[in-house]
């Protein structure tokens, strides 16, 4: 019976989008408690899922049956349920957000939302490359839509490129899937593990060219140099309670990554093992050394936020280039900081950018806030706690990162990360400064206050900066926990597959 | 029969490439349906190419593989969604932005550069 739980991040939200597609009044109310009802349900479920996957068992739900390699598998383990806790925390936290009247701009906000969470759980939790594919383009469509959510010029703008760099994307993850189901045989990710391990000389080309378009969708996803080129624009451009959901969607291009390339083409893949490391590790660190000096030149807070999503992804990827069981958890453990902190600092953008009238959120000298005192210290804790700063989040996380690295990737790590932490600070500071400090004496009339419920949202998403530090042992240890489980691959195999594999002895 | 698919797929793929590199976005939507094509037919013949082999199991002449055709069907309606709704974005940019081309008509887009760089007012935002 509880096996039936592991569909529902997928099932639930597919099913109140449809409710919500129904539910036609004029009044947004009826729709708000069915997507609140929804919202409810989901986080009853994810923390269910993180509670059945605590001993380390790997649940796997066979979909009509069809036993793998050749049926839709969805499995669950811990890194699923740990990536879909947070997904729906934040699904919550953007509902809250919305309801407060940005989900009436437009038409069908919440019923798209919904979809939006149905893909990025779907994506977390299929076991097979190809319905990663098909859940990849769920949550893209859906992003779609809300991206040109209440409309306007920036926004088409910003959602063309978008939406063209990422149909193309789609193509090559097509192309990819295709091959290695041309050479392999297999499209299941347990079956292409075992697969993987008895390729012969001739198909080895093939395969590697199949990783490497693979890893080139993924950081896409991720944005990281040189395709991070949408992210600025369609992040700055997207109203806040869709920027925040957007937060998590870098992560799901850094939890493929983390996925594929430790089961698939982890320890035992033998000659093509650890191919996408270096890739990783040099696009990573170009990204932190752009984001950083993207931070330093925007004329604008939202960019500069978005800059600073590009610097922590890179951090991450970076991360994952190092290969190392260590820094993996080190970036499990940073990967709810950076998501929570960045969709946090987006509210807080978006409430000042509404405050300060015509100005928006441009760093100009302009009118004093309505709430200069609350804005000013989300703002500083936000800011604070995503550039790493003690006592805050950041500075943990950044930290473990850190002191993972060894050799000469210490010296270009610490010298990277530490410098994009000066730079960003200096210009968030000059930032805040020009915002709150250099304001005519006179505050604006117009404009919406922070209430219960944006207010609400933006200081939870916050509160996120304080929790970390203080559960931090039972975070880390648990992300320890999840590395233990990703670095023994032939446990998700045998759950899958269902069998004993052979690849069980190359891997310890 | 081989050397003329994969022919037809690399001219293919080439031509919606090189359309997608253009500047205005009618051509960057045939080039991505050339490319949506292109995968479509890629993804076909992943199961190998046989002449006369029969679609189900168990025929005298041999069976080919299913799943790639599965798959194929898959994309091909992701591929028609997805047209589609570039399609519309196009003709919402066109009406948006007074241009076709991708990044909105260059004259306008620097004089908005000086009075809003992003346009995030919703109350001058959501007009239309």
């Amino acid at each position: 019976m509880m096996h039936h739980l592991v569909i529902a991040p997928i099932a639930l939200p597919m099913l109140f989008a449809c409710l919500l597609m129904l539910e036609r009044s004029v009044l947004p109310h009826r729709r708000r408690m069915l997507a609140l009802i929804g919202t409810t349900l989901q986080l009853v479920v994810a923390v269910t899922l993180l509670v059945m996957t605590r001993d380390g068992t790997i649940w796997t739900y066979q979909l009509g049956e069809w036993h793998p390699p050749f049926g839709i598998v969805l499995v669950l383990d811990r890194l699923a349920a740990y990536m879909v806790i947070i997904s729906t925390l934040l699904g919550a936290a953007a509902m809250l957000y919305a309801s407060n009247g940005q989900d009436a701009k437009g038409t069908n906000f919440h019923a798209l939302f919904q979809f939006q969470l149905m893909g990025i759980n779907g994506a977390f939790l299929t076991g097979d490359i190809f319905n990663l594919f098909v859940f990849f383009e769920i949550l893209l469509i859906a992003s779609y839509a809300l991206l040109l959510h209440s409309g306007g010029r920036k926004r088409t703008l910003a959602g063309m490129h978008y939406v063209i760099l990422n149909v193309a994307a789609s193509s090559f993850f097509l192309i990819a899937a295709g091959t290695l189901y041309g050479t392999l045989g297999t499209l299941n990710m347990a079956d292409l593990a075992v697969k993987v391990t008895h390729v012969t000389e001739r198909q080895q080309g093939l395969v590697e060219a199949a990783a490497l378009m693979l890893m080139a969708v993924f950081l896409l996803k991720t944005a990281i140099l040189p395709l991070h080129f949408w992210l600025p624009r369609a992040y700055a451009a997207a109203p806040g309670s869709v920027a925040v959901i957007f937060a998590i969607m870098t992560k799901v291009g850094v939890y493929s990554l983390l996925r594929v390339y430790t089961l698939i083409f982890g320890d035992q893949a033998g000659n093509i093992a650890h191919f996408a490391h270096q890739w990783l590790w040099c696009g990573g660190i170009a990204t932190i050394a752009v984001g950083a000096l993207g931070v330093f030149s925007s004329p604008d807070l939202r960019i500069q936020i978005s800059y600073l999503t590009l610097v922590s992804v890179g951090t991450m990827v970076a991360a994952l280039g190092m290969g190392s069981v260590d820094s993996y958890s080190a970036v499990l453990f940073y990967l709810p900081h950076t998501t929570f902190i960045t969709a946090g600092l987006y509210l807080v953008a978006e409430a000042i950018g509404r405050q300060r009238g015509r100005a928006g959120t441009r760093i100009v000298k302009s009118r004093r806030l309505r709430q200069p005192y609350l804005l000013g210290t989300l703002y500083f804790v936000g800011t604070l706690a995503i550039l790493g700063i003690p006592p805050f989040s950041g500075s943990i996380a950044k930290v473990m990162i850190l002191t993972t690295a060894h050799g000469y990737q210490a010296a270009w790590l610490w010298g990277v990360v530490l410098l994009s932490t000066l730079l960003g600070l200096v210009s968030m500071s000059r930032a805040g400064t020009t915002i709150f400090w250099r304001a005519g004496q006179d505050a604006s009339t117009r404009g919406a206050l922070l209430n219960w419920r944006t207010g609400g949202a933006a200081i939870a998403l916050l509160s996120v900066a304080l929790l970390i530090p203080l559960f931090a042992y039972p975070l880390s240890a648990f992300t320890h926990d999840i590395v233990a489980q990703l670095a023994a691959p032939g446990h998700y195999v045998e759950a899958v597959l269902g069998q004993a594999p052979s690849l069980g002895e190359a891997v310890q | 029969m081989e050397a003329i698919f994969s022919a037809t797929i690399g001219i293919l793929t080439a031509c919606g490439i090189f359309m997608m590199l253009r500047g205005r976005t009618l051509p960057i939507v045939l080039g991505m349906s050339l490319m949506t094509f292109a995968t479509n037919l890629f993804l076909f013949s992943m199961g190998r190419l046989r002449i006369g082999a029969d679609g189900l199991v168990g025929s005298k002449l041999g069976s080919i593989d299913p799943v790639p055709s599965a798959l194929v069907l898959t994309a091909i309606v992701i591929g028609f969604a997805m047209t589609a709704f570039v399609m519309i974005l196009a003709i919402r940019a066109r009406a948006d932005l007074g241009s076709d081309h991708i990044n909105g008509s260059r004259r306008k887009s620097r004089h908005d550069h000086r009075s809003d760089p992003l346009e995030l007012d919703e109350s001058r935002g959501g007009k239309r």
